[in-house]
């Protein structure tokens, strides 16, 4: 059982697949290659929402799906909530 | 999987149906109330109404006609009654159908009234109802089924999971030789340039670029509140999803990773070889799969997060969710439960494989729950307000 998938080895985000406590040591599996990572949680993370796997700073991109889905508007700690807060469109 | 066989129709003119529709379709509104009459008498054969067909001019007009006759055309339907109010325009159905060698006459209601209409349109239904029921599948190659794909009702389980299992389906099929094709024009904005390099070559990047701002534009110029706020929509974003480009790639994964697209198909619009093709197409589930039944495709995907029900009266639409809470909720409108794959448990590459074993079942004379359910929605696109 995993508590998060990744797209693409790419990527910067992973997303949840089930509701993650700040605290836990949490199993990823990346899409493409089958392999897992074990990332700390410092923040809740809800089904279905992004947490970082690397450290952000603001105006960095964020990688999604292996695409700039966005800029970072706040810093990124890994293990973090990423969301509204500290990630914006590009097209607005 | 490249040599795989279906049981399938060989319609006369060499296309590949998996249905043996009978249709009775109408020309217009005021024929509705004798089609489903028809369809009434006669068991076996199906109406088709509509809101439209009266005063619609121009390239509008012309879009009514691409779609009405290519529903008739449509390789899933094997003969056609058609009635209209008057002769000229129902006759320009049945020879833009008669193209294809199916058997189709038309009936029109001027002079005749609703009652003498019924009547003769019934006995030919009667007939063409008795001709069908003993049409036999043959083998058919797999890869002449041609498979159109759009997603609804989405979350973030259809970026993670349906909308990939649908892409990695179509990359299979597009390299066994298939035709498949995908739309949501305005869906695309924040994957438009990505979406762009797809292209098979830079002028048909730029034929989809302009396609693409010629919608949005239209949207813009209508537009009665700002839709920057609406993109995501707050339904999407507490569902995890943050911006625009992200809902936008997440819903591109359903075109696979590897396929170019070898052009820009106007909506109802045939294509010209076997391949992926871009079809402008509104992003409502149900204009969109009767645009492309309208073009010639025979099945279609759809994948769907929070439970979209769409079907069509021709076309069967296999529907597949990763979302447990919807596959557990609506369990009667999905054909393919692809949760597993959140759990980890299950690899797009097999997901792919279980959707292609699901549409090869379908494709041999497996009901889809939608058909089974008597979902049919036949949704015309209209570009503007008629005469």
């Amino acid at each position: 059982m995993v508590q998060f998938l990744i797209h693409e080895k790419a990527d910067t985000v992973g997303v949840a697949t089930v509701d993650i406590r700040a605290g836990e040591v949490i199993k990823g599996l990346y899409m493409d290659t089958q392999d897992t990572i074990k990332v700390k949680v410092l923040q809740d993370i809800p089904l279905g929402h992004k947490i970082a796997l690397q450290d952000h700073r603001v105006s960095d991109g964020v990688i999604k799906y292996g695409q700039d889905i966005g800029k970072v508007i706040g810093d990124i700690k890994k293990g973090e909530h990423v969301h509204i807060d500290n990630l914006k469109t590009r097209r607005w | 999987m490249s040599d795989r066989k279906i049981l399938a129709y060989r319609r006369e003119n060499g296309r590949v149906g998996i249905r043996k529709h009978v249709v009775v379709l109408s020309l217009d509104d005021l024929s509705n109330t004798s089609c489903v009459a028809v369809a009434n008498n006669i068991k076996g054969c199906k109406a088709i109404p509509h809101a439209y067909g009266r005063l619609q001019f121009g390239e509008d007009l012309e879009l009514f006609f691409r779609t009405i006759i290519g529903t008739g055309a449509n390789p899933n339907v094997a003969a056609v009654v058609v009635i209209g109010i008057e002769p000229e325009w129902t006759n320009i159905i049945v020879e833009g159908v008669a193209k294809t060698g199916k058997p189709v006459t038309g009936f029109s209601i001027e002079g005749t009234g609703d009652i003498g209409t019924i009547a003769k349109a019934s006995r030919k239904a009667k007939e063409y109802v008795h001709w069908a029921s003993e049409l036999k599948r043959e083998e058919c190659d797999f890869c002449e089924i041609w498979v159109s794909v759009k997603c609804g009702e989405s979350d973030t389980t259809s970026g993670l999971a349906s909308n990939p299992t649908v892409g990695n389906a179509i990359d299979k099929l597009v390299e066994m030789g298939a035709t498949c094709s995908f739309g949501e024009t305005s869906e695309i904005t924040g994957a438009e340039k990505i979406c762009k390099e797809r292209a098979a070559t830079p002028e048909i990047g730029e034929k989809f670029m302009e396609t693409f701002n010629e919608y949005n534009n239209f949207i813009k110029a209508n537009k009665t509140n700002d839709l920057s706020g609406s993109q995501p929509t707050k339904g999407n974003i507490r569902g995890g999803l943050t911006t625009i480009e992200e809902k936008a790639f997440g819903n591109l994964q359903k075109i696979g990773k590897k396929s170019m697209f070898l052009g820009v198909l106007k909506p109802a619009e045939t294509p010209t070889s076997s391949g992926l093709w871009f079809m402008d197409t509104s992003s409502a589930a149900g204009e969109a799969v009767t645009l492309w039944a309208a073009a010639g495709f025979v099945c279609h995907f759809f994948p769907t997060g929070q439970g979209n029900i769409i079907g069509n009266p021709i076309v069967p639409v296999i529907k597949l969710s990763a979302n447990p809470l919807t596959v557990e909720t609506m369990a009667e409108h999905i054909d393919y439960d692809c949760s597993a794959i959140l759990r980890g448990e299950l690899t797009l590459y097999e997901s792919g494989c279980n959707l292609l074993n699901i549409m090869s079942r379908t494709c041999n004379g497996y009901l889809t729950a939608q058909e089974v359910l008597g979902h049919e929605e036949f949704i015309l696109t209209k570009l503007y307000r008629s005469a």
